[in-house]
């Protein structure tokens, strides 16, 4: 009996033993490599996550190269991201299918960032301490972004980051492959100013992107001479827009800047329609709809417009082949969008800066990094070795009636980035 | 239970200092069987101490061992709710937000470290105009953070918990009240982005109490102290299950008017419990950030707070054991599913938690007693009056 007594209490003891040494199950053959990788011996760590340089050394042995995609499968951000990992995961099909990057066959190992900023930080922690990836690709909103940035810093790994953000940020060891500020907001501006807009209201998300955004359009529109009258946020995934868009009615603005992100969209043009508001009375200019999201909206969009640096209706011979590759292997009825585009240039351009380093290392693509370009579906986009962003061309879309979009407004070639606007004078990041 | 025979009718919350020494503990000390029941739990706290102190920082990797640190971080949060729900009846929904108050008290203070002496967090000069709220000048203090990791969530608790359960507000309206504090905390944090990073959240931290968050000693110390305040507060928790304060909140959870009619105050009875479970999920979320490097909304938010309380479900509400077993089982079937099924793995933990729920309403520390009833016993015992943590896994009024 004493026995019993004994084991009883013993028995979630004995239960939570099996879970605890079933965690750890798995971790039997990863545990000699990670405790070699180099995050665990050195604070701060300059060596790379794929091995320590030494001469020759090209930081990645055998036949295939591990490239860890890091995105969101679950959770609210998965529909737009899911996305993202499909290019990805075309490009690196046709990559390998081409030879591979100096002679090694891509390994994708594929992780889901379940929409959560702490489960970001954990799997790019995963990925390159314990998978040893040579870089990794991914992330969409900033909060990702801002979470995976000191893990990818301290491991001195790799990041390419394909979505269009608020810039004012350039990290060493994070490639931004979608378009800076000054690449989509001010570009927008600018065609608003060709178009004589007078006055301009502010509608968003309430988030890091658009609060940043927004920042930037007022300190521009006081140069332009546009007025602002009126700026609302709306919680990240609040679909209500009710009150705002009575404000927007009241207001008369010439042009309404948007720079909502994901579902919310839909709750906006919802409460816009419904207010009697259209692209021919008030439009709109947005900076997150695309090819994906426009027939979602539930109302017809024709006439509205959005800023992007590549649409499917980008008319080029690689554009052309991009959008026969993905609809091949997803099928006819998928439409292509920018931050797609940016995710398919991404691997390209990790291609051509290896494969120019002649090596994976850290330390070496970096170094080599600057002027690396890529013919890209949305044209010719360079790397700059300095801020780590591209060089895009900024275009301004109308919706048609087949929700795509008509090219109206197109930057002269290719724009610098300069994610922290030092070449605007107007700009003053301490004034709000 | 006889646990009212000798005490004064009006002494407001009876034995919550575990030190009286309960007359009905007396009496049950004297079977050996009893003594062994204890030293049992004790044998059991000393295993699961070897294995997360001893083993674990020995056999696994630094990725696993951080993992590991979170799954104790959020175990201390869950063993809050074991007390205040599996013994106290109070189905605590928000505890994401005392969960959040000691994570970004710990945030705030890492983030002021980083932005080093008289300097401003990075994010301010980024989303706003650079200048610093008053309130933050305090958590530059490392002493000052640690009091307000523990004083916070209890002052907030205690107003919060005075207001709602002196009011005998219960069950699922107590449960509603609970979840919308975690809703409004979450909104309130992502609309003043200004203040606390909105959705972002703090991250980008270098030093915690000015070791180097890269040192992988300083990691595995961090780890140290998670797994450390696991075993601390199993010994804690254990302890106060066998008072008589224990006594009188299991006794309050199944039958509250009982418990009036015999002079005590349940209401204060069940403020005790919520407000030390708000300290423990504070004190979580404190340690839980050095070692995940971040702290956002989503962390703190509703569905952060039901992900808790699904892992004290699996493992069992009312036991000591459960709560804990429970975080560490989810947080790493969230991780390792989501490694093996990148696409599919919420399904396969959605599974799990309906399997458990279903055939093992009690957790999965209810199942050695139940397969164990199922075998006659030898002697007269019954399973019904048997040891401190098992038998109370299906309270007679569920929550």
């Amino acid at each position: 009996m004493r026995n019993r007594s004994a084991l009883r209490t013993a028995a979630p003891l004995i239960a939570g033993l099996a879970l605890v040494a079933s965690a750890c199950g798995g971790d039997d053959e990863a545990t000699p490599s990670a405790s070699d990788a180099p995050a665990d011996t050195e604070a701060g760590g300059s060596a790379a996550p794929a091995g320590t340089a030494a001469a020759g050394d090209i930081c990645v042995e055998g036949d295939t190269v591990k490239l860890g995609f890091l995105n969101s499968t679950s959770g609210p951000m998965a529909i737009s991201e899911q996305t993202v990992r499909d290019s990805l995961l075309l490009a690196a099909e046709e990559i390998n299918a081409a030879g591979g990057i100096l002679g090694k066959q891509i390994e994708p190992v594929e992780e889901d960032g379940q929409s959560e900023p702490t489960v970001f930080a954990e799997k790019i922690n995963k990925l390159l301490t314990e998978d040893g990836v040579a870089a990794v690709f991914g992330g969409w909103t900033s909060a990702s972004r801002k979470a995976m940035l000191p893990v990818v810093e301290g491991a001195n790994g790799l990041l390419f980051y394909p979505v269009q953000y608020e810039g004012l940020e350039a990290s060493p060891n994070i490639y931004y492959t979608g378009a800076t500020t000054n690449q989509q907001i001010i570009p927008a501006m600018d065609f608003l100013a060709s178009e004589g807009v007078e006055t301009l209201f502010l509608a968003g998300s309430d988030y890091v992107f658009p609060r940043t955004a927004n920042k930037i359009i007022k300190q521009y529109a006081a140069e332009l001479g546009i007025e602002i009258v009126g700026e609302e946020y709306v919680p990240l995934d609040s679909d209500d827009w009710t009150t705002q868009v009575a404000k927007i009615a009241e207001a008369q603005p010439d042009f309404v800047f948007n720079t909502i992100n994901g579902s919310s969209n839909v709750g906006f043009i919802k409460a816009y329609d419904e207010a009697g508001l259209g692209a021919d009375n008030s439009p709109i200019i947005s900076v997150s709809i695309a090819e994906e999201e426009a027939p979602a909206m539930g109302v017809d969009l024709t006439g509205q417009y959005a800023a992007w640096n590549y649409f499917q209706s980008v008319d080029s011979p690689e554009n052309a082949t991009f959008i026969a590759a993905f609809q091949a292997k997803y099928g006819a009825d998928r439409p292509t969008s920018d931050p797609m585009e940016a995710a398919y240039t991404s691997l390209y351009l990790y291609k051509n800066m290896v494969e120019k380093a002649e090596s994976f290392c850290v330390d070496a693509v970096n170094a080599s990094s600057d002027g690396v370009s890529f013919a890209a579906p949305e044209g010719l986009v360079t790397i700059n070795g300095d801020n780590h962003h591209i060089a895009k061309t900024g275009l301004i879309g109308q919706i048609n009636a087949d929700n795509q979009f008509d090219i109206v407004w197109s930057s002269e070639g290719p724009i610098e980035p300069d994610p922290f606007l030092e070449g605007y004078s107007w700009w003053d990041p301490n004034q709000n | 239970m006889t646990l009212t025979t000798t005490r004064s009718a009006n002494e407001p919350g009876g034995g919550a200092d575990p030190a009286v020494a309960p007359p009905a503990h007396g009496r049950r000390r004297a079977s050996p069987a009893r003594l062994l029941d204890t030293y049992g739990s004790l044998i059991a706290i000393g295993v699961i101490a070897v294995v997360l102190l001893v083993w674990a920082p020995s056999s696994l990797s630094q990725f696993r061992l951080d993992n590991l640190g979170k799954y104790c971080a959020l175990a201390l949060a869950s063993m809050g709710i074991g007390l205040a729900w599996g013994r106290g009846g109070m189905l605590v929904l928000g505890q994401g937000v005392f969960f959040g108050l000691g994570a970004y008290a710990m945030a705030m203070h890492m983030k002021l470290e980083a932005a080093g002496p008289g300097g401003v967090p990075d994010f301010m000069t980024l989303y706003g105009d650079g200048t610093m709220p008053s309130w933050w000048e305090p958590f530059r203090s490392a002493p000052f953070t640690i009091f307000a990791i523990v004083a916070l969530p209890a002052v907030v608790s205690f107003i919060l918990g005075y207001a709602i359960v002196k009011r005998r507000v219960k069950g699922a309206y107590f449960a509603i009240l609970t979840q919308a504090m975690a809703v409004a905390f979450a909104t309130l944090l992502i609309a003043t982005i200004k203040q606390t990073g909105g959705f972002n959240g703090l991250n980008t931290f270098s030093t915690v109490f000015g070791h180097n968050l890269f040192d992988p000693e300083v990691k595995r110390n961090l780890y140290r102290v998670a797994a450390g305040l696991v075993v601390v507060f199993l010994l804690v928790l254990w302890q106060l299950y066998r008072s008589r304060y224990g006594e009188l909140l299991v006794a309050t959870r199944d039958a509250e008017e009982r418990i009036r009619f015999l002079g005590y105050d349940p209401a204060n009875i069940k403020l005790v419990a919520f407000v030390i479970a708000a300290v423990m999920a504070s004190i979580g979320g404190a340690v839980f950030v050095p070692i995940a490097g971040i702290i956002s909304p989503t962390n703190v938010d509703a569905s952060a707070s039901i992900m808790l309380l699904a892992g004290v479900a699996l493992g069992g509400r009312a036991s000591l054991f459960g709560p804990v077993l429970g975080a560490i089982a989810v947080g790493y079937g969230r991780s390792t599913l989501s490694e093996t099924f990148p696409t599919q793995w919420t399904y396969f933990l959605g599974a799990l938690f309906i399997v458990v729920i279903v055939l093992l309403p009690g957790g999965v520390a209810s199942l050695w007693p139940k397969l164990r009833s199922r075998w006659p016993s030898p002697t007269a015992e019954t399973p019904a009056n048997g040891d401190h943590d098992v038998d109370r896994s299906q309270p007679a009024v569920p929550a």
